[in-house]
């Protein structure tokens, strides 16, 4: 059994930061779900990393603002070269996306190889797959550092940026879910009504990079994407409600980030064998897991459900057709 | 050809519920629409009808300024679109938009009173009791709560001009409502363009079938990238422009029918 | 500087001139597979494929293992990259086809699940006493710095084979991304056809894998053709220039990785490959972006002189169904 203060060093931060990160994505991960610009979500992910790099290059910290101003930026880069191109080379969104992101995410490897590789905050392992592991609560010493004012401003960064822009997300979602219900269902109708489309998407845009930003530390560039996707997803197979599914997407992100986290530490070790797996990852799989399980299982929009309706109505046609 | 600077366009009427000047548009250097002028007659219910990319739709999206313009002006009653928009409503052609989408009937027509409700308002029961006295107006009222991909055709076609409705526009813009709805429907729809009318609104109807335009309406606008004629359905639809218009392959025996039933 | 100008006029030694000329051929490879790919539009595809392809390699590690005592055999994890790539398409369909959610949420889920599980995977791996598991990270990023010469010649080998197969199915592959009805009505597979390019796009991602890594070997498939689009309108000519581009970069990108050794060889090839394309969109003829613009302010200015050409009559649209 391990102790309250080992727990709440280690595991408990990295649950919550996994938790935040895999919530953050999600909220915004509806929306580009619906618009069918999941991809989207990939590419931020991945031009962020540059944008972090060179922030971190001019200030030679790494702390939240900057990163997220350099990566926002990066985002604003990512998408005027991608709309450019798209417009200019006459080519599908996919392949001016998939231009852009590798040749960025590409820059930002050699830039983060040949500067400040060498610091252990920030290098390319953690690029690609989060340090949800090095999320430590120095600070904390027992149950009661949950409401010791001195102990709570030591916890971790992360956890601490992450908590920001998860709760500033919610709010956005919240204060402008009629306009971006509108702008997601019938853009030409926003734009008609008086609510510029191209503005709510490059505001869309700015917020699925706040969120890879301030996911990104946690668990790394590419499962970024499966926070974005799967939890979206998975709701968007068990319900018809637009609010209904952001609230369900909510709660599988939380559920899997907490699993997940849960699974990688122990799951090994419920099985007599001491070690440990990679926690972003296993975060992503849960998510995954639970995304299948809704398409396979769902009761109206399941494969299995599907199969099931249709084979009545043919059993029906039949027997009308013997009657 | 060379097209010769305008300097005598006709005054823009301010009556007027839609006047453009000189209305262009290319797409990568393809014009699809060519130095159109045109004033929709005020309560008028008005066919936009030419053959296939003649630019029916984009005429409508140029209007309400949802594709950029090469060259022209766009006044709805003597003013610029963008002062008027709760004056205008929009009718998109169905499969514009995803039906799969998680909404319900009744929040896709509360959506036309966004416009009204504005930044950062709220929808509440009173948006929510107009929405569905606009969809009890088209037959749908018992539909409210059902997702949307899960109506027909035809009735997604008429949550489309609930929703219009509820913008309670003086201007409706409407792009092929009758394409692919059934013939009741059909009669659904044109009866609440008629009420529109006689409630002193102007409708204007991007239409594709030629043999009702003259039963349904009662001016029309013949395209075909440029304006070849327009006026009411007897004089826009004569054998003349029609042939204009169509070209050779409109049958000609279609010509003579068309021209008596205008 | 001196000593990359002489790695590229093949002053290298014998690896390294093996390893370069590997790249370029696998780059030339990614080119005209890509080109096919790209139009098609099937570009993001490759990415699914890619990072699918990741608990493969940590599975095919894991057999050769068992069979050979060290996991360092390059043909065993290609094929099992391949494998698990070939489930990562299968996935995309399965749900692009059986559920509500449309291919970007497919590709997204597949290429997040998949390299999910792969990490997973690796990190257990990393946690055993086994020969070669460090060499395991390369697949990421692409090492050609650590390869043998065996590793260098299957890799070119390959490559070589998926281009020559190309050629040969080219007339047939250049109808089915123009128009597979017409295909079809005219008695071409168009589905074995399908499979055939997936399966040539399959194979080229698993043998890209070791020189550029999972998470960039898509770039050498959408680049080249994507840069190579705007310099032409004949698919015979754009092929021809994707590859040329692609086999060039590889090349430049795997001599300047071995010059400097601590440049990761997949993403220099790609900055290079995002060099190309960058000269492509601004300064093509036509297509390119300088011209373009030029093209649109003189058109204005035409319109507004009142001098821009008037259409010719315009089309006789045919009588509405």
């Amino acid at each position: 059994m391990i102790s309250v203060q080992d727990f709440l060093l280690i595991d408990a931060p990295a649950m919550v930061t996994g938790a935040l990160a895999a919530l953050a994505c999600a909220l915004v991960g509806n929306f580009l779900v619906l618009r069918k610009q999941a991809l989207i979500g990939d590419a931020m992910s991945h031009v962020v990393l540059p944008g972090i790099v060179v922030a971190f290059w001019v200030t030679g910290v790494i702390s939240a603002v900057p990163m997220l101003l350099g990566a926002l930026v990066a985002a604003l880069v990512a998408a005027g070269l991608i709309e450019a191109i798209r417009r200019l080379g006459h080519m599908e969104p996919g392949a001016a996306m998939g231009v852009v992101f590798t040749v960025m995410f590409a820059l930002g490897v050699v830039l983060l190889e040949r500067s400040g590789g060498r610091d252990v905050h920030l290098d390319v392992q953690h690029a690609l797959y989060g340090n949800l592991e090095g999320t430590l609560w120095i600070g904390a010493d027992g149950w009661g550092s949950l409401v010791d004012p001195s102990a709570l401003a030591e916890l971790p960064r992360q956890l601490v940026t992450l908590a920001v822009i998860t709760a500033v997300i919610g709010a956005l979602i919240v204060l402008f879910f009629k306009e971006l219900r509108l702008v997601t269902f019938d853009p030409a109708l926003a734009t008609a009504l008086g609510f510029p489309a191209h503005w709510v998407n490059l505001a869309m845009t700015v917020v699925t990079a706040a969120a890879a930003v301030a996911a990104f530390e946690a668990v790394g560039s590419i499962l970024v994407i499966a926070m974005f996707i799967c939890p979206p997803a998975t709701a968007r197979m068990l319900t018809d409600r637009l609010t209904t599914q952001v609230w369900l997407s909510a709660l599988f992100a939380v559920g899997a980030g907490l699993l997940g986290y849960l699974f990688a530490a122990f799951g090994l070790g419920w099985f007599g064998i001491d070690a440990s797996l990679n926690a972003a990852g296993m975060i992503a799989v849960v998510a995954a897991s639970g995304q299948v399980l809704a398409m396979l299982f769902s009761p109206r929009h399941g494969v299995i459900a599907r199969r099931r309706a249709i084979r009545r109505s043919a059993d029906e046609a039949t027997a009308q057709r013997l009657a | 050809m060379i097209a010769q600077p305008q300097p005598h366009r006709s005054p823009i009427d301010p009556a007027a519920p839609l006047s453009v000047r000189d209305l262009t548009v290319t797409y990568d250097r393809k014009p699809v629409l060519w130095g159109l002028d045109y004033d929709a007659p005020a309560k008028g219910l008005i066919a936009v009808v030419g053959p296939n990319g003649a630019g029916k739709s984009t005429f409508l999206k140029a209007t309400l300024g949802l594709v950029p313009l090469i060259g022209g002006t766009v006044r709805i009653f003597g003013k610029p679109v963008g002062e008027m928009r709760d004056r205008i409503a929009y009718v998109p052609q169905r499969e514009s938009v995803d039906w799969e989408f998680p909404a319900s009937a009744l929040d896709v027509v509360a959506m036309g009173l966004y416009g009204k409700i504005g930044w950062l308002g709220r929808v509440t029961g009173k948006h929510k009791k107009t929405a569905l006295e606009q969809l009890d107006r088209v037959g749908l009222a018992d539909f409210a709560d059902r997702q949307i991909g899960r109506l027909s055709g035809g009735q997604q076609q008429r949550v489309f001009l609930a929703r219009a409705l509820a913008q309670d526009a003086q201007v409706y813009l409407m792009d092929e409502p009758f394409a692919g709805v059934d013939a009741a429907t059909e009669r659904a729809i044109l009866a609440t363009l008629v009420d529109l009318q006689k409630a002193g609104r102007t409708v204007i109807v991007v239409h594709h079938d030629l043999d009702t335009v003259a039963e349904y309406f009662d001016h029309a606008l013949v395209l075909n990238v440029r304006k070849i004629g327009d006026g009411s359905v007897a004089d826009a639809l004569s054998a003349d422009i029609l042939r204009q218009a169509y070209g050779g392959r409109l049958a000609t025996a279609h010509l003579p029918d068309l021209a008596r039933a205008g | 500087m001196e000593n990359l100008l002489d790695i590229l006029l093949f002053g290298g030694g014998y690896n390294t001139r093996l390893v370069m000329v590997g790249a370029a051929l696998l780059g030339a490879a990614g080119g005209m597979v890509g080109s096919f790919a790209l139009l098609r539009k099937r570009a993001l595809i490759s990415d699914a494929i890619s990072h699918a392809t990741l608990p493969g390699v940590a599975i095919g590690f894991l057999v050769a293992f068992w069979l050979t005592g060290s996991g360092r055999n390059l043909p065993i994890i290609i094929a099992g990259a391949a494998l698990s790539g070939a489930l990562g398409v299968l996935a995309v369909q399965w749900i692009k086809d059986n559920t509500r959610l449309a291919e970007d949420s497919a590709i997204g889920t597949v290429l997040s699940g998949f390299f999910a599980v792969g990490i997973v995977l690796l990190s257990w791996l990393q946690g055993l006493e086994m020969g070669g598991r460090a060499g395991l990270q390369g697949f990421l990023l692409g090492a050609v710095a650590t390869m043998t010469v065996a590793e260098a010649e299957l890799i070119a080998g390959l490559a070589l084979a998926i281009v020559v197969v190309s050629l040969l199915l080219f007339k047939e592959f250049k109808l089915v991304c123009f128009d597979p009805d017409y295909a079809a009505s005219i008695g071409r597979p168009v589905r074995f056809l399908d499979l055939a390019m997936m399966g040539l796009l399959l194979i080229l991602v698993s043998i890209g894998l070791k020189a550029v890594g999972l998470i960039l070997v898509i770039a050498i498939v959408i680049i080249p053709p994507a840069a190579a689009r705007f310099w032409t309108e004949r698919l015979s000519v754009m092929v021809t220039i994707a590859i040329g581009m692609g086999a060039v970069s590889a090349y430049i990108g795997a001599g300047l990785s071995a010059a400097a050794d601590d440049l990761p060889t997949g993403a220099v090839i790609v900055l290079v490959q995002g060099a190309m394309f960058a000269v492509s969109l601004l300064v093509a003829p036509n297509r390119g972006a300088i011209a373009a613009v030029l093209r649109t302010r003189s058109d204005r200015r035409a319109y507004a002189a009142g001098t821009l050409a008037e259409p010719d009559m315009p089309d006789r649209g045919r009588y509405p169904e």
